[in-house]
């Protein structure tokens, strides 16, 4: 209670100030509808907003697991082989720095004109890819030099090595990277939808083009809240779901 | 059984940035005890690599009359797989030499009884302290019937009454098993206590400055280290340890 009370009193005058100053300074409501319009916006549109940010939270988690695949696929096919690794990483951080919204256009092209949904997964996927390959690499290598030893000295396989020791010793790394790459994703899906998304994007991007173009700004911020609250909730769960599996990892 | 468990002749080890170790020779008779002695990068630890196998001299040679599993190393912390519980830590040396699971699993527990930590079967090593994790790390070693026993300081995290328990029960494994024991220690009189030959080394690059016979009864009487016979040893590893120290600055 002592950690959520400041926070929450912090909120609390910020959005006390907002709505005093708009009604005092008697700002224009499209410019800056006060908290109360806000609030009355999510509630006029509550259903709406919450069918868009399933949408948005579907498409990252569709795009989650896609990227998992392909990255644990890839990170533990580089790491089998140096060469192959240091063939891929500049590619890999290449595509990494390029910005989002700079390929958008051409995995729109790609994803079909008529199908905008498989570009936004495609692009989330994207976004999700980097922190979970580099997690499991980083995580496939990080084995503790004296227990390969112990492997060298009692004659392990390579299966055994992969199966027994690298394995295993990637999971925390690997839990890692799949929690920065959901909040990621999320981020990747909204970004994607702006930029790719039209006629079938149903995601919260969509709420907010849509009365950004009506300028009805109050709905703007009742889609930004629930976009909030969505990636709140879920780096919440992740981090929930990575204290568990750790500690079933560790046994404590 | 009478030529030596394992024997270094005339053997170098160079790094990229110069000479790590020797020439040095060094001959491990069956069941008997050697302590390695010496400050930090004296080359003790790469001698014990060498010893187990896990690293090649650049000159010199290496024999070994231990055959794949017949040489158990005790690294410097307990280095146990964290997602394995102690019996399963145990087990793996036997499990990689294909030994069934349910027969390796026996022996395990065999082994950790041995260390007293019977109880502790099912345990993780995050849920162990120091020294009961290091017990394990014995126990894994002992596992397969080691002839050569190699512990590269295997003390060195643990506090002063840990380490002396913990010290008889290397004593009292060893002599059951009876394997040649090479101990890597930079505390003179752990190495007086435990072993029957004490080999002094001075770095730079690691050199056998020499080395000191120690009497007495293995394992040590209670009180053994109180005696003057202690004493003088420990008083002329020292001794030793200075002088060469002195000539190789």
């Amino acid at each position: 209670m002592k950690r959520i009370l400041p926070p929450l009193i912090l909120v609390a005058a910020l959005l006390a100030g907002w709505e005093i100053a708009c009604r005092a300074l008697v700002v224009p409501p499209y410019l800056l509808p006060p908290p109360s319009a806000v609030w009355t916006a999510l509630l006029e549109s509550w259903p709406l907003l919450l069918s868009s940010a399933w949408a948005t939270l579907s498409t990252a988690l569709l795009a989650l697991v896609i990227a998992s695949l392909v990255a644990c696929g890839l990170a533990l096919t580089v790491s089998l082989n140096r060469v192959l690794e240091d063939a891929v990483r500049p590619i890999a951080v290449t595509l990494q720095v390029t910005p989002l919204v700079a390929i958008a256009p051409l995995v729109t092209i790609w994803a079909g004109i008529d199908h905008p949904e498989r570009a936004v997964i495609g692009l989330a996927a994207v976004v999700a890819f980097f922190p979970i390959f580099s997690g499991a690499l980083a995580g496939l290598k990080s084995v503790d030099p004296d227990l390969a030893r112990l492997f060298d000295l009692h004659g392990a396989t390579p299966f055994q090595r992969l199966t027994r020791l690298r394995l295993p010793s990637a999971v925390p790394a690997l839990l890692e990277g799949h929690k920065v790459a959901a909040g990621l994703a999320v981020i990747g899906a909204v970004v994607a939808e702006f930029v790719a998304g039209s006629g079938g994007a149903q995601g919260l991007a969509w709420r907010i083009l849509e009365a950004y173009n009506r300028l009805q700004t109050a709905k703007v911020f009742a889609a930004l809240v629930m976009l909030a609250i969505l990636g709140v909730a879920l780096h919440a769960i992740m981090e929930a779901l990575e204290r568990r599996l750790l500690h079933f990892w560790r046994g404590r | 059984m009478s030529g030596p468990v394992a024997s270094l002749s005339a053997v170098a080890v160079d790094y990229p940035r110069g000479r790590a170790l020797g020439p040095v020779d060094l001959a491990l008779a069956p069941g008997e005890i050697v302590a390695l002695v010496g400050p930090s990068g004296c080359g003790k630890s790469t001698a014990l690599r060498l010893l187990a196998g896990l690293e090649a001299p650049t000159q010199g040679a290496v024999t070994r009359a231990t055959g794949r599993g017949e040489t158990s190393v005790v690294f410097q912390a307990p280095t146990l797989a964290p997602w394995l519980s102690a019996r399963d830590n145990v087990a793996l040396p036997l499990e990689l030499a294909g030994v069934g699971k349910r027969e390796a699993r026996a022996a395990a527990e065999e082994a950790l009884a041995k260390v007293g930590l019977a109880s502790a079967a099912a345990a993780r090593p995050a849920q162990l302290s120091g020294g009961m994790a290091m017990r394990v790390s014995l126990a894994r070693a002992l596992v397969t019937r080691p002839r050569l026993l190699l512990l590269d300081e295997p003390f060195a995290a643990l506090d002063e009454i840990t380490r002396r328990v913990l010290a008889d029960d290397v004593l009292a494994l060893a002599a059951e098993l009876a394997p040649a024991v090479v101990f890597v220690t930079h505390n003179v009189e752990e190495a007086v206590y435990m072993a029957g030959r004490v080999v002094v080394m001075t770095p730079g690059p690691g050199r056998i400055a020499g080395e000191i016979a120690i009497e007495g009864a293995v394992p040590r009487p209670p009180g053994f280290r109180t005696t003057a016979a202690f004493r003088a040893a420990a008083e002329a590893v020292s001794e030793l340890l200075a002088t060469a120290s002195e000539r190789a600055a």
